[in-house]
C-alpha cells in the first residue's frame, strides 16, 4: 500500500505526456482526461504528512513532501489539467497537449517538492514546457516571443540555481523551508521566484508571450507558471515585507496596461499580473488570514482566469480575430461563450456569489486587521480597477458594444463543456465556500457573506461600472501597441547583439550616449579578439606558439624562484 | 594467471593487435579486428577496475623484475577510472567508425588508420597504468606519434598542416617532459615514481628539482592544451576525421590531465607542488582565462566542430580549476569532470560526425533546418549540449555542482560565479546550433538528406544515455572519483 501511496503525483502526468505522441486519437483523449483524475486520486490518498526521501549526492532529497498547502495547489493544478485538456482536445497539437500535461505535472511536482533540488528540476521543466506551448502556434511572432520567454526564464533559473547553491553551501541542507532573507543566496532565490511570478521590472514576459499561444495553450499557460511561483513564495517567504511593495506595483501595473490594451487576450494576460499582485500582497502581509487568502485566491483565480481565457479563446478560435476593435456584438450568435465569459468576469471582479468574492476579500480584510491602512486602501481601489479592465471591459468590447457583423456559432462541444465546468465551479465556490476554506493551510475564521462586505462590494462595483460607461469614449480602443519594459530587451538588445558591431556603431552615431559607446566598444573588442578572425581564434604560426611555450616556461621558473 | 596479469594485458592486447591490423589490409576485416580488440580492452579494463575497487592499488612488476629496477605498472583508483574512460570510449567509438571512416578516409589507407588507432589506444592506456616515468614518456610518444598520423588522415589538405603543428608542439611538450624526467633521474638516480617520491625530500631544495618541475609542468600543459598552449588543439580537432576528433577529445587531453596529477601528487608531492611552487595561483589564472576566452571564441565560431574544440579548451579549464584548488574536494571534482566531459564531448563529436557523413559540412549555415531531416542526430546533439551547459538531470550538472561546491568550500565564491557565467556562454553557443538546425528554413539542397545509419546513431545515444544516467544516479562516478582523489592525495601523506 505504501508503495502505491508514495508516488509523486506529478509523475504520471509527465510520463503520460511523453506517451501521447505514440497514441491513437481515442487513447490520447482518454489519457488527457484520465491522468489528471488519477493524479487527483493520488493526491488525496496520500497519508497526511507523507514524505518520500531519496539520497542524492549526499543530500536528502524529498520529491514528495505532503502539506495542506501542497494538496491545495496540486488539487487545483489537477483540476486545471483536466479542464484545460478537455477544452484543448479538438484544436491543440499533440506536442502542445504533451507540453500542457508536462507543465501541469511539473507544477504539481513543485507543489510537493520538499527540497530545493527537486524544486529546481521541476522549475526548469515547467519553463521548457511553457516555451513549447508558446511555440506551438508556429507563427513568427510566437517563435520570437517564445525565445524571449525561454531566455528570461532560463535567466531566472540561473538566479535560482545560484541562490540554491549558496543556500546549500551556507546551511548544509537542501530542505525547502521558510527563509528569512538574511543572506545574498536567499535574495537570489527570491529573485528567481519573483521572475516567474511576473514581478517588476521583468513583468513584460507574460503579456508578451502568452497571447501568442493557441486558445487552449494560453489557458494552460495562465494557470501553472505564475501560480507555482505563488506557491513557492507562500512556502519560502511568508511575511516578507518587500513582497507587499512588489504586489502593489503589480496590481496597478496590470490595471493600467490592461486598460490601454486592445488585444483581448493581452488584456487578460495583464490581469494575471494584477491578480497575482493581490496574492503577493497577501503573502507579504503574512498573517494566517492573509496567507489563507493568498492561497484561496490562487485557487479561485486559476479557475476564473481559465474560464475567461476559454471564453476569449473560443472567440479567437471561431473568428480568428483577437483585437477588441475588430470584435463586438458576438452575444447574439455565441450566447454560451458570452454567458461563461460574463461569469468569469464577475468572478474576477469579486462579485458576491462568485468565487473571487470569497477569496480576495480575505486579503484586503487581513490588511485592515493589521492596520495597514495604505495597503488596504490601495487594494480596495484596485478592486474597482479590476472591475473596470477585466470585469466590464473584456465582455463589453467583445460581446456587446458595436455590431462587428460577425456571426460565428458557439465553439465545438468539448470547448463548451470545459467552459460550463469552470463556470459551474466559479459559482459553486462562491455560493458554498466552506469546502475550499477547509482545504486552506490554516483554520479559517472568516465569514464572507456579512451585510457590510456584500454592500460595500456592491457599492464599489456599481460606482466603477458607472465610471466605465461615463468614460466610455475615452476607453474606446484604437489600433495601438502599448510600450512596456520589454522594449528594452525586444528592441534594444537585438540591435546590440545581432549584426553586432555595425549596428552598434550606427546606434552610437545616432544617440552618442556614453554608456552605449562603451558597450559597443566592449562587444566590438570581444569580437575583434574572439571572432573567427580574432587573434584568440585564428590559426597561429607555429613559431608564435613556441614563443608562448618559452614565455610560460620563463614565468614558471620565475615564479618558482620567488 | 589471466587475472594476475591484467595490468600487462591492458597494454599488450592493443599493442600486439595493431600490426596484425596492417596485415589484414581489407578495411572491413581491419575494422572487425579493431572492434574486437576494443571490446577485449574494455573487458580487461572493467575487470581491472573491479579489482582495484575491491582490493585497492595494484602493483605489477613487468617480467617479474623487482620494482625499483624493473618497470612497475601501478594502478590505483584514479588510474582505474581513467582506464575505464578510455576503454569505454574506444569500445563505443569502434562500431561507429566503420561507416564514418569509409566515408572520410581513402579506401587504401583505412587499414593504416585502424593500426594507428590501436597504437594510439595502447599509448593512452600505457600512460595511465605505468608507474615508471621514462616508460610514461615512451607511451606518451606512442600515443602522440600515432595521433599525428590519425589527424593527418582528415579529408581536407588543411589536416596536414594541423597535424604538423600538433607534431611540432607535441614534440616540444614531450621533450620538456623528458628533460624534466632526466633532471629528476639526475638528482634521485631512479625512474620509478614511488621511488622518486621517497628520495625527493632529501634534494627538494635544489635548483635542479625546481627546473625539472617547471619543464614537466609546461610540457604536460602543452599535451593537455592548457591555455595559452592550446593553439594546436582547435585545428587538430577541426580537421581530423570525425571519429578521431571524438576519440581524442574524450581521451587524449584527459590522459594529459592524469599525467599532471601523477607528477604533482605522486612524484613531487602536493606539499612541494602547491605550497612551494605556487602552481595553484598560476593554474587558477590560466584556467579562468581558458574558460572565458575559449567560451567566447566558441560563441562567435561558425564551424561547429571548431566550436566544440574551443569548448573543449574551456572544459579543460574547469578540470584545471578543480586541481588548482589543491583540495580533496577539488581533485575529485576534476576527476568527475574528466569522466563526464569524456561522455559529453564524445557524444557531441560523434553526433557531429553523423552530420558530416550526410551533409559533408559542419558549418552553421549549411545546417539550417537540419533537424527535420536528421531528427535523432540533432536530438542527441541537443541532449549532449544540455549536459555541456550543465542542466539538472544531466552529467554536466553533476560536475559543475561538485566544482562549485569545491570552490565555495575553499572560499573562492567568485569562481562559482565564473562557472555560472561560462555556463551561460555555453548556452549561447549551443543555442546557435539549435537555432540553425531547428528554427531556420532548410534550403533546397537539404531534401535528399537522410537520417544517419543506426550503426552510428546507437553509439551516440549510448553516450547520451550515460549522460542522463549519471545525471540521475551519480553515486558510482562520484564514489570512484572521491576514491581516486584520496588515492592521489593520500599517497603523498603516507
Amino acid at each position: 500500500m505504501t508503495a502505491i501511496s508514495l508516488i509523486p503525483p506529478g509523475l504520471p502526468l509527465v510520463l503520460g505526456a511523453l506517451l501521447l505522441p505514440l497514441c491513437t486519437a481515442r487513447l490520447r483523449a482518454l489519457l488527457v482526461l484520465g491522468l489528471p483524475l488519477l493524479v487527483l486520486a493520488l493526491v488525496w490518498q496520500l497519508p497526511a504528512g507523507a514524505v518520500l526521501s531519496i539520497d542524492f549526492l549526499g543530500h536528502e532529497l524529498a520529491p514528495l513532501s505532503d502539506s495542506k498547502l501542497a494538496r491545495l495547489f496540486a488539487t487545483v493544478f489537477a483540476i486545471m489539467a483536466f479542464a484545460g485538456g478537455l477544452f484543448g482536445l479538438n484544436h491543440m497539437r499533440v506536442a502542445e497537449l504533451s507540453a500542457a500535461m508536462i507543465s501541469a505535472g511539473s507544477a504539481i511536482g513543485i507543489a510537493f517538492a520538499g527540497d530545493l533540488v527537486t524544486l529546481l528540476v521541476f522549475w526548469e521543466a515547467l519553463a521548457l514546457a511553457s516555451t513549447l506551448l508558446v511555440w506551438s502556434t508556429r507563427t513568427p511572432q510566437s517563435r520570437d516571443a517564445g525565445l524571449r520567454y525561454l531566455v528570461l526564464h532560463l535567466f531566472g533559473g540561473v538566479l535560482l540555481l545560484a541562490g540554491i547553491i549558496g543556500q546549500v553551501a551556507a546551511t548544509g541542507s537542501v530542505a525547502f523551508t521558510a527563509m528569512a532573507l538574511d543572506s545574498p543566496a536567499q535574495w537570489l532565490i527570491l529573485a528567481g521566484f519573483l521572475i516567474n511570478a511576473g514581478a517588476p521590472p521583468l513583468s513584460a514576459w507574460l503579456p508578451d508571450a502568452y497571447p501568442e499561444a493557441s486558445p487552449g495553450g494560453m489557458v494552460a499557460l495562465s494557470a501553472f507558471t505564475t501560480k507555482a511561483a505563488v506557491f513557492v513564495l507562500l512556502t519560502g517567504f511568508p511575511g516578507a515585507d518587500i513582497l507587499i511593495a512588489f504586489g502593489l506595483y503589480m496590481v496597478f501595473y496590470g490595471i493600467v496596461y490592461a486598460l490601454l490594451e486592445n488585444d483581448m487576450r493581452r488584456i487578460l494576460a495583464y490581469s494575471i499580473i494584477n491578480q497575482v499582485g493581490f496574492m503577493i500582497v497577501g503573502i507579504g502581509i503574512g498573517t494566517e488570514m492573509a496567507l489563507n487568502g493568498a492561497a484561496a485566491h490562487a485557487f479561485t483565480h486559476i479557475i476564473y482566469k481559465a474560464l475567461l481565457l476559454m471564453s476569449a479563446g473560443s472567440v479567437l478560435y471561431m473568428t480568428g480575430k483577437r483585437k477588441c476593435t475588430d470584435l463586438g456584438g458576438l452575444f447574439q450568435s455565441m450566447p454560451l461563450t458570452a454567458i461563461c465569459g460574463i461569469i468569469g468576469a464577475l468572478a474576477i471582479s469579486s462579485f458576491p456569489l462568485t468565487s473571487g468574492f470569497i477569496s480576495k476579500s480575505m486579503i484586503s480584510q487581513s490588511a485592515a486587521d493589521q492596520h495597514l491602512t495604505f495597503v488596504w486602501f490601495m487594494l480596495v481601489a484596485a478592486s474597482a480597477g479590476v472591475f473596470l479592465h477585466a470585469g466590464i471591459k473584456f465582455p463589453w468590447f467583445v460581446f456587446f458594444q458595436k455590431d462587428s457583423g460577425l456571426r460565428p456559432p458557439d465553439p465545438p462541444l468539448n470547448m463548451r463543456l470545459g467552459m460550463i465546468l469552470f463556470a459551474f465551479l466559479c459559482i459553486a465556490l462562491g455560493a458554498w465556500p466552506a469546502p475550499l476554506y477547509n482545504l486552506l493551510p490554516y483554520p479559517v475564521d472568516y465569514a464572507p457573506y456579512t451585510y457590510a462586505h456584500v454592500i460595500s462590494m456592491l457599492q464599489l462595483l456599481l460606482f466603477s461600472g458607472l465610471a466605465f460607461f461615463i468614460m466610455l469614449p475615452y476607453l474606446k480602443r484604437t489600433l495601438t501597441i502599448t510600450l512596456d519594459w520589454d522594449w528594452f530587451y525586444r528592441r534594444l538588445l537585438p540591435r546590440a547583439a545581432c549584426p553586432l558591431v555595425r549596428a552598434l556603431d550606427a546606434w552610437q552615431r545616432r544617440c552618442s550616449i556614453d554608456t552605449l559607446r562603451h558597450i559597443s566598444h566592449f562587444l566590438g573588442a570581444l569580437f575583434l579578439y574572439h571572432g573567427p578572425q580574432g587573434v584568440l581564434a585564428r590559426t597561429w604560426a607555429t613559431g608564435s606558439m613556441v614563443l608562448w611555450v618559452v614565455i610560460l616556461l620563463g614565468i614558471y621558473l620565475l615564479a618558482y624562484y620567488f | 594467471m589471466l587475472l594476475a596479469n591484467l595490468p600487462a594485458l591492458q597494454v599488450v592486447i592493443p599493442l600486439v593487435s595493431a600490426p596484425l591490423c596492417l596485415l589484414l589490409r581489407n578495411p572491413r576485416h581491419a575494422w572487425a579486428w579493431s572492434s574486437l580488440v576494443s571490446a577485449a580492452v574494455l573487458a580487461v579494463a572493467v575487470m581491472l577496475a573491479h579489482r582495484v575497487y575491491t582490493e585497492g592499488t595494484i602493483s605489477y612488476a613487468i617480467g617479474a623484475w623487482a620494482t625499483p629496477w624493473g618497470i612497475e605498472y601501478r594502478i590505483d583508483m584514479a588510474g582505474a577510472m581513467m582506464v575505464l574512460i578510455i576503454a569505454a570510449i574506444s569500445a563505443v567509438v569502434m562500431p561507429y567508425a566503420r561507416r564514418s571512416i569509409l566515408h572520410e578516409i581513402e579506401y587504401k589507407k583505412i587499414a593504416l588508420f585502424y593500426t594507428c588507432y590501436l597504437l594510439c589506444l595502447t599509448g593512452l592506456l600505457g600512460i595511465i597504468v605505468t608507474g615508471d616515468t621514462f616508460n610514461l614518456f615512451v607511451f606518451l610518444e606512442i600515443s602522440s606519434l600515432s595521433s599525428y598520423v590519425l589527424i593527418s588522415l582528415g579529408s581536407t589538405r588543411r589536416a596536414l598542416t594541423a597535424a604538423f603543428q600538433y607534431l611540432v608542439m607535441g614534440t616540444i611538450g614531450a621533450t620538456f617532459i623528458l628533460i624534466g624526467v632526466g633532471l629528476l633521474y639526475m638528482m634521485t638516480g631512479t625512474l620509478n615514481m614511488v621511488d622518486i617520491a621517497e628520495r625527493l625530500p632529501a634534494v627538494t631544495d635544489t635548483r635542479t628539482i625546481r627546473v625539472a618541475f617547471a619543464f614537466v609542468t609546461v610540457g604536460v600543459s602543452i599535451k593537455l592544451a592548457l591555455f595559452p598552449l592550446h593553439i594546436w588543439l582547435p585545428n587538430a580537432y577541426t580537421f581530423a576525421p570525425s571519429v578521431v576528433s571524438a576519440f581524442m577529445a574524450a581521451t587524449a587531453t584527459k590522459a594529459g590531465v592524469y599525467v599532471l596529477l601523477r607528477f604533482f601528487f605522486t612524484v613531487f608531492g602536493s606539499q612541494f607542488s602547491f605550497a612551494a611552487m605556487h602552481v595553484s595561483e598560476i593554474f587558477m589564472l590560466l584556467a579562468i582565462a581558458a574558460i572565458l576566452v575559449a567560451s567566447l571564441v566558441a560563441v562567435f565560431e561558425n564551424n561547429v566542430k571548431r566550436m566544440l574544440a574551443y569548448s573543449s579548451v574551456a572544459q579543460i579549464g574547469y578540470t584545471i580549476l578543480g586541481i588548482s584548488l589543491a583540495s580533496a574536494a577539488g581533485v575529485s571534482a576534476s576527476m568527475i569532470q574528466l569522466f563526464n566531459h569524456a561522455m559529453i564531448k564524445g557524444a557531441l563529436f560523434l553526433a557531429l560526425g553523423c552530420v558530416f557523413l550526410r551533409l559533408g559540412s559542419v558549418t552553421l549555415k549549411d545546417m539550417h533546418g537540419l533537424a527535420r531531416h536528421m531528427p535523432w542526430t540533432m536530438a542527441a546533439f541537443v541532449a549532449g549540449g544540455l549536459s555541456l551547459i550543465g542542466v539538472p538531470l544531466t552529467a554536466g550538472f553533476i560536475s559543475k555542482w561538485y566544482l562549485i561546491s569545491a570552490a565555495l568550500t575553499a572560499g573562492y565564491w567568485p569562481l562559482a560565479v565564473l562557472v555560472l557565467i561560462s555556463s551561460l556562454l555555453a548556452l549561447v553557443y549551443i543555442w546557435r546550433v539549435v537555432e540553425a538546425a531547428y528554427f531556420n528554413v532548410p534550403g533546397a539542397s537539404m531534401d535528399k538528406i537522410k537520417e544517419a545509419p543506426a550503426s552510428m546513431l546507437i553509439p551516440v545515444w549510448l553516450l547520451i544515455g550515460v549522460n542522463l544516467y549519471v545525471g540521475i544516479d551519480a553515486n558510482l562516478v562520484v564514489s570512484m572519483a572521491q576514491q581516486a582523489a584520496d588515492a592521489l592525495i593520500g599517497q603523498v601523506l603516507q
